[in-house]
């Protein structure tokens, strides 16, 4: 006889420990200036590229500044940066995915052939363009970023108000006499929120990286801020004589996508079952 | 209810046309439909699905556009009027939907929905929580249901909350877009009594669109039979029943009956 196994769900535990490290990576970076041992920016180059070790546990760069202080204060601009992009993605992509599939009509269709425009050009080579035209700087990254990343959102939102708009319980609103506005704020955004918000979770962690790629060819942060992508493009041509000053921020980048993707996927669980992984 | 000339006629409904385009293939929904009501009637529409009833309901509450005609309310045109304008016919005009849940929104507590057009009037919180109290006695709900949520509760529960809804306003004429035709036969019965009381009670005026003939012998003053976007019969329930004129009604009575 076979015995059948009930598998427990664990999907709030998950999401309760995810919740935490999420919690303390954005800790780390908002006190990482109070965390250091170290001046992140203080120069001293009798001790560059030193090996891990005692005194500096993730080694020092060539100019013989402590990794992990860099580190962590690099957590700073590229988390806060990815967390604004996302919130301006998600809040203008929202914004314009919810004219257009309430109001429809012409509108509609420009907007929705512009982002078509977006979405058909390699968003990469694009935020690259924008942000080199802008002249580097890591705010000028985010806006070249957002510039790409906003269609995916205006479209996400925009079938999904087109799914509830001629729902019975619109228009019974509608019968109330409650005005456009009104029935946008409190019966379509509460009933869509959860497929955005689940959508903007799992982006941060794409937009970590696709900052830190910017960052790293040059077009984001500029020397001498810490940032994960900077500081990994600074080592690369260390790579085979001091490792760690490219491990160390390719490691924190790694882990802290792991963190946001897999808290992105568990949200996504609860608030979205039906999309839910087997 | 006898017809006469001192009648007072809350809604006349004249030459009304709704063309619907399917892949650029037109489709004539209503033609030509022209029906007067008058205060305090229960008017029955029936016919088959598809055959234009709804489209009717959802152009008389500014829902739909028409493409031709005209919906007069007391004497004024409704139709073509916008933002304030609309939201007072809503005060006059209000409709019970199909599907008893999906009218409700799921977010919402259905107090919060039936209490949704006081609080646009501008009544204060406690003011409309009262009047919405009221109102679930009215629809003999009890009181605790204000606080549950639309799929929390039965459909014929649900349908009572959204026929209090559609009270609040303290409307003259309540559309039944198929309110009873989700529910079972049972509570279909009580949801007709309920109606009756109601429009006894409040001098409603009711427009009754229903594909069941027998529900609207037991409910209505009137009857039109509609087929394929056309008024083709009309007149009292009874005569309609016992000696239809036409081939189509003939057949909509028999397979009722």
């Amino acid at each position: 006889m076979r015995e059948k196994k009930i598998v427990k769900d664990y999907t709030k535990q998950k999401m309760l420990v995810f919740g935490v490290l999420v919690g303390m990576v954005i800790l780390i970076a908002l006190f990482a200036p109070y965390l250091t041992s170290y001046d992140p920016y203080e120069q001293d180059l009798g001790n560059a590229l030193l090996p891990p070790g005692k005194e500096h546990l993730l080694g020092t760069d060539r100019y013989g500044r402590d990794m992990l202080s860099r580190v962590m204060v690099g957590a700073q601009s590229t988390i806060f940066s990815a967390l604004l992009l996302v919130v301006v993605i998600t809040v203008m992509g929202s914004m314009i995915g919810i004219i257009c599939g309430y109001h429809g009509g012409k509108l509609d269709v420009f907007l929705m052939r512009l982002s078509d425009i977006f979405l058909a050009f390699p968003g990469m080579v694009f935020a690259i363009a924008v942000a080199s035209v802008m002249s580097g700087g890591i705010f000028n990254a985010v806006v070249a970023l957002a510039c790409i990343s906003w269609p995916k959102y205006a479209r996400i939102t925009r079938s999904q108000v087109m799914a509830i708009k001629n729902m019975p319980y619109i228009e019974a609103a509608k019968l109330s006499g409650s005005g456009t506005l009104k029935i946008i704020r409190k019966h379509i955004l509460p009933n869509i929120a959860g497929a955005i918000v689940v959508t903007a979770v799992l982006d941060i962690g794409t937009m970590i990286m696709e900052i830190a790629g910017l960052s790293f060819l040059g077009l984001g942060a500029t020397p001498p801020t810490a940032e994960w992508g900077s500081m990994m493009s600074n080592g690369r041509s260390m790579l085979q004589t001091s490792p760690w000053v490219i491990l160390a921020p390719g490691t924190a980048i790694f882990l802290t996508v792991m963190i946001f993707n897999l808290a992105g996927d568990t949200m996504r669980d609860i608030l979205d079952p039906r999309q839910r992984k087997g | 209810m006898t017809e006469g000339e001192d009648m007072q006629k809350i809604l006349e409904v004249k030459g009304l046309k709704k063309i619907f385009y399917k892949n650029k293939v037109p489709f004539v929904a209503v033609n030509q439909v022209s029906f007067d009501m008058v205060a305090g009637e229960c008017l029955g529409l029936v016919g088959e699905s598809g055959c234009g009833k709804s489209t009717i309901a959802k152009i008389i509450t500014h829902l739909t556009p028409p493409d031709a005609g005209s919906v007069l309310l007391d004497g004024t045109e409704t139709l073509y009027k916008k933002g304030k304008k609309e939201r007072e016919l809503y005060t006059k005009i209000q409709m019970v939907f199909q599907s008893p849940q999906d009218s409700f929104d799921p977010r919402c507590s259905l107090g919060d929905g039936i209490m949704e057009s006081m609080r646009n009037r501008g009544f204060r919180k406690a003011q409309a929580t009262e009047r919405m109290y009221e109102l679930l006695d009215m629809v003999e709900l009890e009181r605790e249901f204000a606080l549950r949520y639309p799929h929390e509760v039965s459909g014929g529960q649900c349908q009572r909350a959204a026929i209090a809804r559609a009270l609040a306003p303290e409307p003259r004429l309540i559309i039944c877009d198929e309110a009873t035709s989700a529910l079972d036969v049972t509570v279909q019965a009580q949801m007709v009594k309920l109606l009756q009381r109601l429009q006894k009670e409040r001098r409603l005026s009711l427009l009754f669109i229903c594909h069941d003939l027998a529900l609207v012998q037991a409910l209505c003053d009137r009857v039109l039979v509609m087929y394929k976007g056309s008024i083709i019969e009309q007149g009292i329930p009874d005569e309609v029943i016992l000696h239809p004129q036409k081939e189509y009604t003939k057949m909509l009575v028999d397979s009722a009956f």
